[in-house]
């Protein structure tokens, strides 16, 4: 059995969905889209396991958004796996009238129809209140009482929705149909054997919204639309407004308004003077950005300690029990030193994404969004692109996911092209270790450190080229699509903790499972890479660094030869054959082993390089990798290989450069092709080694 | 003919038509129907987009060109 949630955006539904199924519940993708499907289970009364899924907010059945569409689709698809035996519809209750438009929309496709009164103590404070049982009497349909913030009435939901599977109850609302439509309806209706008139209406006035149709059947209903003469849009226009009426009528016999009381927005009109004001909007949004900063970066930093020494220490113990061999490198040195690296970005990515919720959830997002429309607008994007840009901070991947909420494609495009150029969380090892190397640790006027301030301004460096990258977008993408930016501002509110709590989890378990899939693969090859060569110029290697050491312990050795088999292992010798292009950079071919691994992912540089410079695991603490950085010396010119110019030219090209697998694949994944990840690689990566080039030659 | 954007911050008005076909079905479905009165409440700082309030039940955000489609008595 499927139950699905639907309501409006903001009406509750994602709180009653986490309370309805608890832990119980999974993230995936609807067949054929991308947009994320919410799926739990949840016991009814007589003890059977229900299955639920929440679908994504609409106003209406009518679509404006990828999100929105999908709601239609499963709706209008009989055979579609999602196809609901019951609906749950979540209304406002402070804002009926509107709520109601969905519900009687749903109602008409012939899908049995429960109506979940959410927010009643919201309306009851500014003075509406509500006859339920006269309400269901008239709407023919069960109706709860719920209060999704509270988790109160979950169990009268509960028996209800049990009720309604048994006895499926549905209520027809208006003729919609007019005469000379009737013929054309009828023949739709047959021919895909659906359920009223109003689900043919739909196929006949979205053909090309519902892409399960196939080609032919697309042209069959397209043939009926010219033949009618159909005007879409005035036939939407007058379903509304006489869905409006109807409703009005309803309501005008259950709802009773006690006008002193009501006006709803007060407190949130006083909050948003001071929000949106011209000069303290800016400063407080400024001052919140600086404060999830400073809290990700320093806060996070315990935990990510922890971590770190946690896998370690692991690596350690298993090395000594376990039998010295190959199976047990790769174990250690590949599978668990590539898990760690996944599992470290936790910390940061659960900090971020609970300053983001709050942020949601309290309603200053949408508040953001305003503040930021017009002067974002300018680089071809609109201010819903605010939210993605600043979650790229955490991670791209799910930046990138939750663009899917800016309509309009070019300003989506546009978003997604650019966001990438924001300083992820995976460049900060980069970004850490190489400014310790060059950056000196004092501070400006005895406050500011310098390194903090270099990692602020690569930072702003990699938004100020997203800025303009998305001018240039802007003047080369044409597009005649006509979208809106209208949307609800929702009233502030304390933010729920179990939501947040929610949403943290649910991002934790995105990134570990679908970028931790990538970064771990990779972590396997690579050690499959450095630790196999061709021919004898690996095998041997032992043996020459042997003779050519006469007198030195094994322990001196040991590290002497892990160098000459990396030198000479496939990964090296990649490093050896992109040599001459990275050389203009002041890269040598360590760096290039380097730079090949981590175009995976970038966390994955650090990791090698402090392989590559022979660093075992046991003393791999960032003073030890800085130091031997510091101290190694280019052969061939005596001069220190992390010289000045060669880091900053490391730190821009990270800046810059599109290395990420996950990346690209969500781009592809989004964008449904092949063109705009390439796009974006080859310009990034053009971007990455013009800057480095010049930054290289400028300071040298 | 007066529209949306004329309105002065705190200014009410009602909505006698909308000049933009498609975005008047977008702003139907939000609620916005023709007799419903709005309320200006705030400007963003740079003079766009505006935040309006909508027969004082919700609060809606719309760029400036698109105010201008939704014409007020």
């Amino acid at each position: 059995m499927i139950v699905a949630l639907i309501g409006n955006p903001n009406c509750g539904k994602s709180s009653l969905f986490n309370h309805l199924t608890g832990l119980r519940q999974k993230i995936g993708n609807f067949p054929g889209v991308t947009v994320d499907k919410k799926v739990g289970f949840c016991k009814i009364s007589d003890g059977s396991d229900i299955q639920v899924i929440d679908l994504p907010g609409t106003y209406s059945l009518y679509p404006n958004s990828l999100d929105e569409q999908v709601v239609l689709e499963v709706l209008t698809n009989q055979n579609h796996s999602d196809y609901p035996d019951l609906a749950v519809i979540v209304v406002d209750s402070s804002n009926l009238k509107r709520n109601l438009l969905l519900f009687e929309e749903v109602n008409d496709l012939g899908i049995p129809t429960v109506l979940a009164l959410n927010m009643l103590d919201v309306a009851n404070e500014i003075g509406v209140s509500i006859n339920t049982p006269k309400l269901e009497k008239l709407l023919g349909i069960p109706v709860v009482e719920v209060n999704a913030r509270e988790g109160i009435g979950l169990e009268g939901l509960k028996l209800t929705i049990f009720r309604a599977l048994e006895k499926k109850q549905v209520h027809q609302n208006l003729e919609l149909v007019s005469e000379e439509m009737k013929p054309a309806v009828k023949q739709i209706k047959e021919k895909f054997s659906l359920k009223t008139d109003y689900a043919a209406l739909h196929y006949l006035t979205q053909t090309d919204k519902l892409s399960f149709l196939g080609q032919n059947d697309q042209r069959f209903l397209e043939d009926i639309a010219t033949d009618l003469k159909l005007d879409a849009d005035g036939f939407q226009a007058k379903e509304v407004m006489d869905r409006y009426r109807d409703i009005g009528q309803t309501l005008s016999q259950v709802v009773e308004i006690e006008s002193e009381k009501h006006n709803s927005l007060t407190l949130t009109q006083k909050i948003d003077n001071v929000l949106i004001h011209r000069f303290w909007g800016y400063v407080i949004f400024l001052g919140i950005l600086f404060l999830i900063f400073q809290s990700v970066f320093t806060l996070a930093n315990y935990p990510m300690d922890l971590i770190d020494g946690g896998i370690a220490s692991l690596n350690d113990f298993l090395k000594s029990i376990l039998p010295e061999s190959k199976i047990t490198d790769l174990l250690t040195d590949g599978l668990i030193a590539g898990i760690g690296g996944v599992v470290i970005f936790i910390p940061q990515i659960a900090f971020l994404f609970a300053f983001i919720s709050i942020l949601e959830e309290s309603g200053y997002m949408a508040r953001v969004v305003v503040l930021m429309d017009k002067l974002i607008r300018r680089f071809g994007m609109s201010g819903k692109s605010v939210v993605p840009l600043i979650s790229s901070m955490a991670c791209a991947v799910p930046a990138i996911m939750s663009a899917r909420t800016i309509g309009n494609w070019k300003d989506r495009l546009i978003t997604i092209m650019v966001t990438p150029l924001m300083s992820c969380s995976a460049r900060l090892p980069i970004y850490t270790i190489l400014i310790a190397l060059v950056v000196p640790d004092d501070k400006l006027f005895g406050l500011f450190g310098f390194q903090g301030l270099a990692l602020m301004g690569l930072y702003l460096l990699g938004f100020f080229s997203a800025l303009i990258g998305g001018w240039f977008l802007k003047k080369i993408l044409k597009t005649n699509e006509r979208t809106f930016f209208v949307m609800e501002l929702p009233t502030y509110k304390k933010p729920r903790w179990k939501q947040v709590g929610f949403t943290i989890l649910e991002k934790v378990k995105t990134f570990v499972f679908e970028a931790g899939k990538v970064i771990v693969a990779i972590s396997i090859i690579l050690w499959v890479l450095a630790s196999y060569g061709p021919g004898e110029g690996f095998s041997k290697a032992e043996e020459r660094v042997a003779a050519q050491n006469i007198g030195l312990s094994s322990d001196e050795l040991e590290p002497k030869i892990a160098a000459e088999k990396l030198q000479n292992s496939y990964a090296g010798l990649f490093g050896k054959f992109i040599e001459p292009a990275i050389k203009p950079l002041g890269y040598d071919w360590k760096i290039g082993i380097a730079l090949i691994t981590s175009f995976a992912a970038r966390e994955v540089f650090v990791g090698t390089i402090s392989t590559i410079y022979s660093i075992g695991a046991d003393d791999a603490d960032d003073s030890t990798i800085k130091s031997r950085l510091k101290n190694e010396i280019n052969p061939e010119t005596g001069e220190p290989v992390f010289s000045v110019a060669t880091s900053y030219s490391l730190l821009i090209f990270y800046v810059f450069a599109m290395m990420c697998m996950s990346t690209i694949a969500v781009v592809y994944r989004e964008t449904k092709s092949w063109k705009w990840p390439i796009i974006q690689l080859v310009y990034m990566s053009a971007l990455a080694y013009v800057s480095a080039f010049a930054v290289y030659w400028f300071l040298k | 003919m007066k529209s949306v954007a004329d309105l002065k911050e705190g200014e009410k008005g009602v909505i006698s038509a909308f000049l933009d076909n498609k975005l008047a079905l977008k702003l139907l479905e939000m609620g916005c129907l023709p007799g419903t009165e709005v309320k200006l409440d705030h400007k963003a700082p740079l003079g766009c987009p505006y935040c309006i309030s909508v027969s004082e039940d919700y609060q809606l955000s719309l760029r400036k060109s698109e105010a201008l489609t939704i014409l007020i008595d």
